[in-house]
């Protein structure tokens, strides 16, 4: 094999766990401050300036506590859950484009770890794997309220896969290819929410109940169900969990940038490749903002009312938005 | 289908209300950089307090021990000479502790005592690391000797602090 190849895949692998990770833990500061700004209070401020070192202090913290597993629970699927939950996370990442190519060291170099041609599928494919882990963290703990939680997130979760693999397929008949570099590259005239403002709603809806997040968490709200599937988790495989749920945070809002929101692209982005990034960058904290957003201001679905919505309301509407665009790319070629 | 766009715009309005919250200036004091004042008959900690001329409030009555649904307080009397005179009048407490794992600042001490020796004043900051250290006594407690006044014990001539509730001026009479 080529070294150099290998040299620029391992390199770009590395650091794009490394950017994640940091963004993760400076995301969990800033949903901090943002809720607080929203609840018309400061976040947190006292370790390091604005608060910037707070992360540090909840990594260290986390790190020292006990780890606690219970007396009854099947060792080996406990300490397994949280990886299967956090790899897939940080695995999906490796498709999103940052940027086109790029001239590092008189050598072109693409700005995303692998372009394969089957982009979205191995998005849906891998997302699938992390409700394995959330349903084995709540049956390995051996407490029927972690039990519950974890089959009611399953539940949740594929539920709303499926409004979610329709609502990708419109930007993928738009672009007719389920490659994300081609289509970003196929929105250079216009961005496809202008095209698929219904998908893009059912994307954003349906991945907000992918996250387990508010308004759907209720697998994970601590009055109810005494927190759900990690109730028995402590210390670093309880933050296992947290890092899945935040990097997931990031990878979504990539994603609707990515097949929404023109991706890379951005003025003056074809000469200066070095700008696509940046933009990507913005757009990501917009939606990140919006889920903080969300979050803070409704009020938490029930779940009889989660699973209506699911299946009644988002899958039918997903399935018109496909039949629609089909008929529409076929008619106008 | 009216009543799901009145759902939308409902949530519309919802954020909306929350985007514009983000406007307001945050309402948190920095502790303990700015403090927030207490009101004005807060109850915090007790204080001794002493007469201008410097002799003790406290006459040992225990009539606040008395008063305390806690039991927090604990009141030893002692007999005052002139050679060697703590308050006004027979009694003085010798031995005055209060107990701060106890006392629950209800001000039931501060509403019996005859004298108005034991007040709560405004501080509220008294964490401690031992238990110990939670039962104050009487030097703790004393509030310091006021400017014009000698601190106690006091030398003082015979025949003039003989009461020991200082003299008050006569209530106006009463008319029905």
């Amino acid at each position: 094999m080529d070294t150099a190849l290998l040299l620029e895949w391992t390199i770009k692998a590395l650091l794009l766990i490394v950017i994640l990770l940091t963004g993760f833990a400076y995301l969990t500061l800033m949903e901090r401050k943002v809720l607080a700004r929203i609840q018309v209070r400061i976040g947190p401020n006292r370790a390091g300036p604005y608060g910037l070192l707070q992360p540090v202090a909840d990594g260290i913290k986390l790190l020292f506590k006990e780890s606690i597993i219970p007396a009854k629970a099947d060792k080996v699927i406990f300490v397994l859950a949280p990886l299967i939950t956090v790899i897939p996370a940080l695995a999906i990442n490796a498709v999103l484009p940052w940027g086109r190519t790029v001239t590092v060291f008189g050598r072109e170099v693409s700005l995303y770890v692998a372009d394969i041609n089957v982009a979205l599928l191995y998005v849906m494919a891998i997302a699938s794997i992390a409700v394995y882990g959330v349903t084995l963290a709540g049956w390995s703990s051996n407490n029927k309220y972690a039990l519950l939680g974890g089959l009611r997130a399953a539940a949740q979760m594929i539920s709303y896969e499926l409004a979610l693999g329709l609502s990708l397929l419109g930007p993928v008949l738009l672009a007719g290819s389920l490659s994300l570099v081609d289509i970003v590259e196929s929105q250079r005239r216009m961005w496809y929410i202008v095209y698929q403002p219904l998908a893009a709603i059912i994307f954003f809806i349906t991945s907000v109940a992918e996250l387990n997040r508010a308004p759907f968490d209720l697998p994970e709200a601590e009055q109810e169900l005494t927190a759900g599937y990690h109730t028995e988790y402590s210390g670093m495989k309880f933050a296992l969990f947290y890092m899945a749920e935040y990097v997931k945070m990031i990878t979504v809002s990539a994603l609707f940038a990515v097949l929404f929101l023109g991706g890379y692209l951005g003025p003056f982005e074809s000469q200066y490749p070095w700008l696509g990034p940046i933009y990507l960058l913005i757009k990501i904290l917009v939606g990140l903002y919006v889920l903080i957003w969300l979050r803070a201001t409704l009020p938490r679905f029930r779940y009889d009312q989660l699973m209506r919505l699911g299946w009644k309301v988002l899958f039918p509407l997903a399935l018109f938005n496909v039949v629609v665009t089909a008929v529409f790319v076929v008619l106008l070629g | 289908m009216s009543k799901v766009l009145n759902d939308i715009k409902a949530i519309g309005k919802g954020l909306a209300t929350t985007f514009r919250s983000m406007l307001e200036p945050p309402v948190t004091v920095q502790y303990p950089e700015q403090k927030r004042p207490v009101s004005k008959r807060y109850r915090g900690r007790h204080v001794l307090r002493r007469y201008e001329n410097g002799l003790e409030r406290c006459i040992g009555c225990s009539l606040c021990a008395a008063a305390c649904p806690a039991d927090a307080i604990f009141v030893e009397a002692a007999e005052n000479t002139d050679e060697e005179r703590y308050s006004p009048g027979e009694r003085y407490a010798a031995v005055y502790e209060i107990n701060y794992l106890r006392c629950i600042f209800c001000g039931y001490c501060e509403e019996a005592c005859p004298t108005q020796a034991i007040v709560l004043t405004d501080q509220y900051e008294l964490s401690f690391t031992d238990r110990r250290d939670a039962i104050y006594t009487k030097e703790r407690l004393l509030e310091p000797v006021p400017a014009d006044g000698k601190p106690t014990p006091q030398k003082t001539p015979p025949g003039v602090f003989v009461k020991p509730i200082p003299e008050m001026p006569d209530f106006p009479e009463w008319k029905p």
